[in-house]
C-alpha cells in the first residue's frame, strides 16, 4: 500500500498577510482610504513631534526659580515649586499629614471593595460610607479629640476638589433615591413635587446654582445663621447633584420587570419593604455604572467652585500663573491641570466600563 | 361583571392600614411640608431684606446701567437700562450656543463616523480625540484657549494673517463685513420671491412623482432658481452688499467685523469639548441600526451611498436624536462658563455685573435661572417634536 504524501501547502500570497497584508487592509485598501491615511499621517506629524518637542525634548526639569527655564520648551520647574500648593492649597504646612492620613484611610478602607473574595461588601460599603465622613472631618477640619482646626478658607487645590466631589456624589445618592422614587411614585402630588424638584434642578447651569447658594442662601435663613462659603457651595452642589442621580436611579427603577413588583406585593410586603429588600438593591445594582459616570461629571464641574472664589485645583493653578515671578507659565499650568483631571476621569470611566460588563448578568433575554 | 351578592366584603380596616386613606394622608403631608418650608424661606427672606433696606420688585430694570459691554449685537451705549443690559446677555448667550451647535455638530460627525472608519489610523486617532477631551472639565479648556492661546497672540501690528483678508491677534479675529447697500431690500425680497417658488416646485414634483412615478430633478432646479432670479436683481438694483475690509490704521485695524478674543476661547473650548460627547452618540446611533439593514439595501441593488443616505442614516438618527437634545442643552448651559473669562454672557453681565450693581439677588438670580429654564425647555420641546415626526411608526 502506498502512502499518499500530501504536498506541502502553498504558502499564503504574500499581499494578504503579515505587515503588508494588515497595511493594505486596514490603511490602504482603497484610493479613498489611502488618501484619508496620508491626511492622517499628516495630522498626526503636525501635532505630535511638537508636542513631545516641548513638552519632553526641550523642556526645563531642574532648578527653582524661573531664571532656571532657558530652553524653548515647557518650564516644569513652575508645577515642581507650586506642587505642594496645587495639592493642599494653603493648608498649613505642619498640618498637611492630616490631609494625607485621611487619603490613606480613603485608599486603604476602600480597598476591600475592590477585592472580589471579600463577601458582604454592601453592609462594609454602607458602613465605610457612614463613618468615613466623620473620620475625614475630623481629620481635615478639626477642632475636637485634641486636633487643631483649619478652617475651610484655609482648604483647596486638588483636596478640596476631591472633598466637593466626594460630599457632592455622597449627599446627593440618598436625596436622589427618595426623589427617584417619588418620580415613580403612584401618588400624584409627591410625583408632582419630584418631577418639578428634578426638572428645575436639571434645567438651569451649575453656575447659576452657585451663585444662588453664594448670593441668595444667606437671604432664605434665619438672622444670625450663616454658615461659611464652602458649606454653601456644597449644598448647592448637592442639590443640583441630586436631580441628575434621580434620573439614573429613576432608569434602573424603569429596567426592573414589573414581576418583580408583584412578586414583592404577592409576599405581603409594603411600599418601603418592598422597595428596601427586593426592587432598590437590584436597580442600585444595574445603575451603578451610571453613577460612576454622574460622578465624573461632577468631578469636572468641580471646577466651577471658582466662579465663588473657592480655591479649588483649577483656581490654584490659575492663581499661581498670576503670581509675577511666573509669568508666562499659564500652558504649563493648564496643561498639568488638564492632566491631573484627565487621569481621575479616565481613570474612573475605565472603571465604570469594567463594571458594566461584571455587572452584566441579568434581565436581559 | 356584577358582584356576587354574597362575596366577602373586605374586612373594614382601622383607618391606618387603608392605603387608600394612607396615601391622601402622605400626600396632604408632603405638600403642607412643602408650603411650610417655601413660606418659612419667604418670611426669612422678606425679613433679611427688610434688614438690610435691600429694595424689592423689578424697578431696577429701567435705571441706566453705566457700564460698557465690549460685545453688544444691538445698539448699546453706558446710558441704557439694565433691561437693555439683560437683552443684549441674552443675545449673546444664544450666539454663543448656536454657533458651537453649529460647529460641534459638524465636527462631531464627522469624528463619530471616523470612530467607526475601516482606516485603523483614522479610527484611532477618533478615539484618542475623544477620550482626551471629553475628560478635561470645560472650564479648564476655555481657560486654556483664553488665557493661554488668546491672549498671548500677538499685538494688530504683528497680527496673523490668514489669507488676504483674516486678521487673528490679542484683539480678536477681524474679517470683511457685509455691509447693506442700496439693493439690500430688493435683494431680500427675491430671495423670499426664490425660497417660496422652491417650496412650490418641491411640491409639484412629489405630486408629480406619487402620480406618475417620474422623478423631476428638484435640487438642479432649486439651485438654478437661487442663482438666477436674485443674480438678475442684483443686476438690475445693484449690488445688495459691499465688503468692508479690515485695514490696519494707527495701532488697531479699522472696518470689517472683529469677533472678540472671548467668543473666540468660549466657541472652540465648547466645540471641541461637546464634539466628543456628540461623536459617541453619533457612533452609538449608527451602531444600532442592525447590520441585516445594509444587506437587505445592497441586495435590492442600492449602491453604497443611497444606502447610507436613504437607509442607515435615518434609522441612525432616531438613535441619535434625543441625546443629541442633551448634548446641545449642555453646550448651552456650558456656555454660561463664560463668567470666567468675561465674555459678555447672560451670566457674567447680568448675574455678574448688574447684581454687584444693584444688589438685588433674588430678581436677578431668579431671571437668569428662568432664561435658562426657558431655553432648556424649548430646545427640549423643539427635539422632542423632531424625534415624534421621525419616530418608527409601528402598525
Amino acid at each position: 500500500m502506498t502512502t499518499h504524501v500530501f504536498k506541502p501547502d502553498q504558502p499564503p500570497p504574500r499581499m494578504s498577510v503579515g505587515l503588508l497584508g494588515w497595511l493594505r487592509a486596514n490603511l490602504f485598501s482603497n484610493w479613498f482610504n489611502t488618501l484619508l491615511t496620508l491626511f492622517a499621517i499628516y495630522l498626526v506629524w503636525l501635532i505630535v513631534p511638537p508636542l513631545i518637542k516641548w513638552a519632553f525634548l526641550q523642556a526645563d526639569w531642574s532648578g527653582t526659580t524661573r531664571a532656571d527655564c532657558t530652553s524653548e520648551g515647557a518650564c516644569w520647574v513652575f508645577i515642581k515649586m507650586r506642587f505642594a500648593q496645587f495639592m493642599y492649597g494653603f493648608y498649613p504646612e505642619a498640618l498637611r499629614w492630616r490631609v494625607d492620613l485621611a487619603v490613606w484611610i480613603a485608599i486603604i478602607g476602600a480597598a476591600p471593595l475592590f477585592i472580589p473574595r471579600f463577601s458582604r461588601k454592601a453592609v462594609y460599603g454602607l458602613g465605610f460610607l457612614v463613618i468615613y465622613p466623620l473620620v475625614a472631618y475630623w481629620l481635615l477640619h478639626g477642632g475636637f479629640l485634641g486636633l487643631s482646626t483649619v478652617s475651610t478658607s484655609q482648604w483647596g487645590g486638588l483636596m478640596l476638589t476631591l472633598v466637593i466631589a466626594a460630599v457632592g456624589i455622597v449627599g446627593a445618592l440618598p436625596l436622589g433615591i427618595l426623589l427617584a422614587l417619588g418620580r415613580r411614585s403612584n401618588l400624584p402630588a409627591i410625583k408632582v413635587i419630584c418631577v418639578t424638584f428634578i426638572e428645575f434642578w436639571r434645567g438651569v447651569p451649575l453656575i447659576t446654582v452657585l451663585f444662588m447658594s453664594s448670593v441668595m442662601l444667606p437671604l432664605f435663613l434665619p438672622e444670625g445663621l450663616s454658615f461659611d462659603k464652602l458649606l454653601r457651595a456644597l449644598i448647592g452642589v448637592i442639590l443640583f447633584q441630586s436631580a441628575y442621580v434621580a434620573e439614573v436611579v429613576r432608569g434602573g427603577l424603569q429596567a426592573i420587570p414589573k414581576g418583580q413588583y408583584e412578586a414583592a406585593a404577592a409576599m405581603g410586603l409594603g411600599y418601603w419593604r418592598m422597595m428596601g429588600l427586593v426592587i432598590l438593591p437590584q436597580a442600585l445594582k444595574l445603575v451603578i455604572p451610571g453613577i460612576v459616570n454622574t460622578f465624573i461629571a461632577l468631578f469636572k464641574d468641580t471646577s466651577l467652585v471658582i466662579i465663588i472664589g473657592l480655591f479649588d485645583l483649577l483656581n490654584s493653578i490659575k492663581q499661581a500663573t498670576t503670581d509675577p515671578a511666573w509669568l508666562g507659565m499659564a500652558t504649563e499650568g493648564y496643561v498639568f491641570a488638564a492632566l491631573v483631571f484627565w487621569i481621575f476621569c479616565f481613570g474612573m470611566s475605565r472603571y465604570s466600563m469594567s463594571l458594566e460588563r461584571k455587572l452584566d448578568t441579568g434581565h436581559k433575554r | 361583571m356584577q358582584k356576587p351578592a354574597n362575596a366577602p366584603r373586605a374586612p373594614k380596616g382601622s383607618f391606618w392600614t387603608d392605603p387608600k386613606a394612607r396615601a391622601w394622608l402622605f400626600q396632604i403631608i408632603a405638600v403642607v411640608a412643602v408650603m411650610a418650608l417655601g413660606w418659612y424661606l419667604f418670611q426669612n427672606t422678606q425679613h433679611n431684606l427688610e434688614q438690610r433696606g435691600i429694595l424689592s420688585g423689578f424697578d431696577f430694570l429701567q435705571q441706566s446701567a453705566g457700564f460698557g459691554i465690549s460685545q453688544h449685537l444691538i445698539d448699546y451705549n453706558e446710558s441704557h437700562s439694565y433691561a437693555r443690559v439683560f437683552v443684549i446677555g441674552l443675545l449673546n448667550t444664544l450666539l454663543v450656543s448656536v454657533i458651537g451647535i453649529f460647529f460641534a455638530t459638524i465636527l462631531g460627525f464627522i469624528l463619530g463616523v471616523a470612530r467607526l472608519s475601516p482606516n485603523w489610523l483614522v479610527r484611532k486617532l477618533a478615539t484618542v480625540y475623544i477620550e482626551t477631551f471629553r475628560n478635561i472639565p470645560p472650564l479648564l479648556q476655555i481657560f486654556f484657549w483664553y488665557f493661554a492661546v488668546m491672549l498671548p497672540m500677538p499685538g494688530p501690528r504683528n497680527s496673523l494673517a490668514i489669507g488676504e483678508h483674516l486678521f487673528l491677534n490679542n484683539r480678536g479675529l477681524y474679517m470683511p463685513a457685509p455691509v447693506a447697500t442700496d439693493g439690500f431690500w430688493a435683494f431680500v425680497v427675491s430671495l423670499l420671491v426664490v425660497v417660496a417658488a422652491i417650496i412650490a416646485v418641491a411640491r409639484m414634483a412629489k405630486a408629480k412623482r406619487e402620480a406618475t412615478g417620474q422623478r423631476f430633478p428638484v435640487l438642479l432646479a432649486s439651485l438654478a432658481l437661487l442663482v438666477v432670479i436674485p443674480g438678475l436683481v442684483s443686476l438690475v438694483f445693484g449690488a445688495p452688499f459691499e465688503w468692508s475690509m479690515p485695514v490696519l490704521q494707527g495701532f488697531n485695524f479699522r472696518g470689517g467685523w472683529v469677533v472678540i478674543p472671548e467668543l473666540i476661547a468660549l466657541t472652540l473650548a465648547l466645540t471641541v469639548y461637546t464634539a466628543a460627547f456628540i461623536a459617541e452618540n453619533v457612533r452609538s446611533g449608527i451602531q444600532a441600526v442592525s447590520h441585516g439593514q445594509t444587506e437587505a439595501a445592497r441586495s435590492l441593488g442600492l449602491p453604497v451611498g443611497k444606502t447610507l443616505r436613504l437607509v442607515i442614516i435615518p434609522q441612525a438618527l432616531r438613535v441619535i436624536i434625543p441625546p443629541l437634545t442633551s448634548q446641545y442643552l449642555n453646550l448651552t448651559k456650558n456656555s454660561s462658563l463664560a463668567a470666567g473669562i468675561g465674555y459678555p454672557d447672560m451670566v457674567s453681565l447680568f448675574a455678574g455685573t448688574v447684581l454687584n450693581q444693584t444688589g438685588q439677588a433674588i430678581e436677578v438670580i431668579a431671571i437668569t435661572m428662568s432664561v435658562y429654564l426657558a431655553i432648556s425647555i424649548s430646545i427640549s420641546l423643539l427635539m422632542n417634536w423632531y424625534n415624534k415626526r421621525i419616530a418608527l411608526v409601528e402598525r
